[in-house]
């Protein structure tokens, strides 16, 4: 079956783009093809530092014959109606065909050639394309992320004609800027394409692209008696950034080792790509560092290496004048600039915020077992960094600079600690602080994020969080369940935007128990009943799951629905009976047995709630499941004497209610 | 470097001039107005927007208060220069332009790791915008190359191609030095040598000393609000010939940035009024931009009065 092979071939992609585009185009060219009917076989899109390359296999020579049958007036039906629908089907009447009482025409379309789809569909997809950014270039409109040189598109050996502007298809391709041969060369088919990309030092595949780095590396890494710092982002990226990866190992100077770890990685990293390698028995950076080349150079990397090297000083030259620099002015004093610093311009400044969240750590702080005037400390410092030259230089060492620099002026260790974990949890594999005062400024750095922007209405819409407001809720989650925090957060919030962020919260609570696998139905029941703990919210959830999973709960949810199904029928007609149901001579044993079940039940299921026990009231709930069940069965709720329909009524009513003391059981599925 | 002497800095310089000169470019001397950085030369801002070609290249000193260090730091100094080349259309060869003038000034491409490294070009402050690299040459950046996509908010079509060489950054690479101090201004060889440090060292530390300590905030402020006032009455004059005035309203915009940008390096702009200011600056580069264009529109209309 025949193959298609694409490639579009421009000026250098941005590595962060490079695999979107690769999963883009191949999305993109599949549901053309399928939609034209040429279902292939398989298809793989790769993507590099100058193409997009997609080859489809088994792809049939052309769309399939169709015929149609259409209906169109019926029998007898005035000519005029006739005429249209020939009109409509370009046939003559002697063409129709007679059943069912009305004329049918047969509409038989010739499949096209899947070459002609192809042409079609090629400048379609370039000109849809969803690149994050794009550009025009020269005196042409068409957009790609950077100038389209060159379409090479062949389908079953022969090219697709077709253009996209001033870029025509053909069958040439080109390989290594500065390796290659600088001629292009032909591609008839993938195999011809993918031995002449290797012929002309191109790796085409973004895995094994990352593979030779790694490779390359680590061997480096390894004939020093060294070991490479994994850096998975850093992979990714310089993957992107050269076709035909070399890893090179450079020297830094010793010197440099005195600076933070995290200082020389992110200026490595940030500012380089380069990767860090450590001395697999000390604890430290060793004096060297590991970057990737697009080249094989004539003298072996010397002269690359050497300037990287180079570069390499003067950026640490620069971090060090900051670490010094730095280091001469304590924290407290680099407040007074957080004054002239907007935090957001409806919420003032920086240093009013610290002002905030110093307040609320001195209050909250016993709550999480910590010193109050550690607490109030440590969020009084714990924005001070942002003022330094280091984390100007390097946002992302926001807070662990804070770190250093506390525990550099002899600030006490806890505070320094705090400092520097505050922003914690950044993601989800970062863990949360679980230090008493690292815990407390975490989470009213979170809380004062949270309460000023739904006081100003800046909500997360949809996909739109610019300010991280899920996150920042989410960390709170996290914060409050690994501490075992007992946060009642109503009352954490002015009232105006108290419910709105209660329910953010519960929203993300639902998230976050939906990733460990819990029923979302159970978040909202239990959420149902106003209780704004998280962690009794979570101790519930845990609790009625066990309930549901066991026969008894599944049961006596059945029971439930069916006595509020039935409670809400009756209320449509008038206002339910108030009162106690009581105990009839006369009444079925059923009856009674309820009633006596409700009275030792109701009592051992206030007394462990009281407790917060829940597993324990869900266990006495459940016993409740066999007289309900048995009530049903044998007893009519709607009996025709209208005291003892209203004593049955209220028994249900006091099932419904005791129930609903432990969870909100309308809320459950099934 | 290579195994040839390195070039001096005048003649990394020259060999430029001559490199870009063989692709027709018209070789320009500076623009004599204080600007931040080339790009902002009237020939680059004003040149890009209009539909009529233009190839030039030239040298523009460029002014960065806040970056005085008092001629102590190795890279960082309050005046240098850029070597600016803007090509528009863009050539659809412009790369391998861009990787022949490497070579011009001695950069030897099978030895060296020369990538395009994405970096978005943003000005704000001329409300310009474009999408390239900067160029970097074993790990050094070397130069930014940019497609315009708008300058002063508006379309830039068709696109211009933009080169900026850093050239202090360029002559230390090239010569393997560590201090821009130590950058051989002219052939080592010669006569009379002289480094970069002997010619402008003593204008780092008198410009960093005025641009920290003496500069007179108070004029600054008053010359910046009558840069202000005059742009738009400048804009709304016509010559005896009929011509407009956007050229000298431009030139106040450029006087406009560079108070703001002493101004700032003297800290007498308070956070809050940053953005207001480059909003203000940003709103009568878009005026002069909008002008210019009413103009090349005109001169397209009437080719006989072209330029």
């Amino acid at each position: 079956m025949p193959q298609l092979l694409l490639e579009l071939f421009s000026e250098e992609i941005p590595a962060r783009m490079q695999g979107g585009a690769a999963r883009d185009l191949e999305r993109m060219a599949g549901e053309r093809l399928s939609a034209a009917g040429l279902a292939p076989e398989s298809m793989r899109a790769f993507a590099g530092p100058r193409r997009l390359t997609l080859v489809v296999e088994g792809l049939p020579a052309a769309q399939p014959d169709r015929s149609e049958e259409r209906k169109g007036p019926r029998l007898g039906a005035p000519d005029a109606a006739i005429d249209g629908f020939l009109r409509s089907t370009a046939l003559t009447r002697e063409r129709l065909v007679e059943h069912d009482g009305a004329y049918f025409a047969l509409i038989e379309t010739k499949g096209r050639p899947t070459a002609a789809i192809i042409a079609e569909m090629v400048p379609e997809i370039v000109r849809q394309f969803p690149w994050p950014k794009s550009m025009k270039w020269g005196n042409g409109q068409v957009r790609w992320v950077r100038p389209l040189k060159r379409i090479l598109c062949v389908f079953d050996g022969a090219v697709v004609p077709f253009n996209v502007e001033e870029v025509k298809s053909g069958e040439l391709s080109e390989g290594h800027r500065f390796m290659g041969s600088k001629q292009p060369f032909v591609a008839r088919t993938f195999d011809a394409y993918a031995q002449a990309l290797a012929a002309n030092f191109v790796v085409l595949e973004t895995e094994v692209r990352k593979a030779r780095i790694l490779a390359g590396a680590r061997t480096l890494a390894a004939a020093r008696g060294l070991e490479l710092v994994d850096d998975e982002g850093l992979l990714d990226e310089v993957a992107g950034l050269a076709e035909w990866p070399v890893a090179l190992m450079g020297d830094m100077d010793e010197s440099f080792l005195d600076l933070p770890d995290e200082v020389i990685r992110t200026s490595m990293r940030t500012h380089q790509r380069y990767f860090a390698v450590r001395n697999p028995l000390g604890d430290g950076l060793a004096p060297h560092f590991i970057s990737i080349a697009n080249i094989e150079a004539s003298d072996g990397g010397a002269a690359i290496a050497a300037g990287n090297a180079r570069v390499l000083s003067a950026r640490l030259n620069d971090a060090r004048f900051f670490w010094d620099e730095d280091r001469k002015v304590p924290l407290a004093e680099r407040l007074e600039r957080l004054k002239g610093v907007t935090f957001h311009a409806k919420l003032g400044t920086m240093y009013e915020r610290v002002e905030r969240i110093e307040a609320l750590a001195r209050e909250l702080g016993p709550l999480v077992g910590a010193d109050p005037d550690l607490a109030a400390q440590a969020a009084h410092l714990c924005k001070a960094d942002l003022a330094t030259g280091m984390v100007g230089e390097f946002p992302e060492l926001q807070g662990i600079m804070g770190g250093y620099y506390a525990r550099e002026e002899g600030l006490p260790g806890a505070v320094a600690e705090a400092i520097r974990d505050h922003y914690k949890p950044q993601g989800p594999s970062d863990d949360a602080p679980t230090a008493p005062v690292s815990a407390a400024v975490a989470l009213v750095d979170k809380l004062d994020t949270l309460a000023s922007f739904f006081a100003i209405d800046e909500k997360p819409t949809g996909s739109r969080d610019p300010f991280a407001l899920r996150r920042a809720a989410l960390g709170v989650i996290r914060i409050v369940l690994a501490n075992g925090l007992r946060l009642p957060l109503r009352a954490r919030f002015k009232r105006a935007i108290a419910d709105d962020l209660v329910g953010f919260f519960a929203d993300r609570l639902k998230v976050a128990l939906r990733e460990q696998g819990k029923r979302h139905d159970l978040v909202d029941a239990v959420f149902a009943l106003g209780d704004d703990d998280l962690l009794r919210v979570v101790t519930r959830v845990d609790a009625l799951d066990i309930l549901l999973t066991s026969k008894d709960g599944a049961n006596l949810l059945g029971g439930y629905k069916r006595a509020s199904n039935i409670l809400r029928a009756e209320e449509k007609k008038g206002p339910l009976p108030s009162g106690v149901a009581e105990r009839a001579a006369d009444a079925p044993p059923e009856e009674t047995a309820l009633i006596n079940a409700l009275a030792s039940i109701a009592p051992r299921v206030e007394a462990d709630l009281a407790k917060e026990d829940f597993t324990a009231a869900m266990r006495a709930l459940a016993g409740l499941r066999a007289p309900v069940d048995a009530f049903f069965d044998h007893v009519l709720v709607n009996d025709p004497d209208a005291a003892t329909r209203e004593n049955r009524l209220s028994l249900l009513i006091q099932v419904r209610d005791l129930m609903g003391e432990v969870a909100d059981f309308s809320q459950v599925a099934g | 470097m290579t195994s040839r002497t390195p070039l001096s800095f005048q003649d990394i310089i020259l060999a430029l001039h001559a490199y870009w000169s063989r692709q027709g470019c018209v070789i320009l001397q500076p623009y004599d107005v204080e600007v931040g950085a080339g790009t902002l030369h009237p020939m680059t801002v004003l040149r890009a927007l209009g539909p009529k070609p233009w190839r030039i290249a030239y040298v523009q000193p460029s002014r960065r208060p806040a970056d005085a260090r008092f001629g102590e730091n190795p890279n960082r100094y309050q005046h240098y220069y850029q070597y600016q080349v803007m090509l528009k259309p863009n050539p659809p060869d412009m790369q391998a332009l861009y990787l022949g003038s490497l070579e011009a000034i001695g950069i030897d491409l099978s030895l060296h790791d020369v990538r395009f490294v994405e970096d978005d070009w943003e000005n704000p402050t001329v409300g310009a915008w474009g999408l390239g690299w900067e160029v970097w040459c074993d790990g050094m950046e070397i130069s930014q190359y940019t497609y315009f996509q708008q300058v002063g908010g508006l379309d830039v079509d068709p696109v211009a191609g933009e080169l900026t060489y850093g050239l202090e950054r360029l002559a230390m690479y090239v010569q393997g030095v560590e201090d821009f101090r130590d950058i051989a201004f002219n052939d080592p060889r010669s006569a009379d040598f002289k480094t970069y440090g002997e010619v402008f060292l003593e204008s780092e530390r008198e410009f960093s000393a005025f641009d920290f300590e003496a500069a007179n905030v108070d004029m600054l402020k008053r010359q910046f609000e009558d840069m202000e006032r005059e742009v738009p009455r400048l804009l709304k004059c016509r010559g005896r010939q009929g011509q407009p005035l956007v050229l000298p309203a431009y030139d106040y915009v450029l006087k406009a940035s560079h108070l703001f940008n002493l101004m700032d390096a003297r800290g007498a702009i308070a956070v809050a009024e940053r953005q207001s200011y480059i909003g203000r600056i940003r709103d009568l580069c878009k005026a002069c931009a909008e002008a210019w264009l009413t103009i090349e529109g005109e001169n397209a209309a009437a080719p006989a009065l072209g330029a």
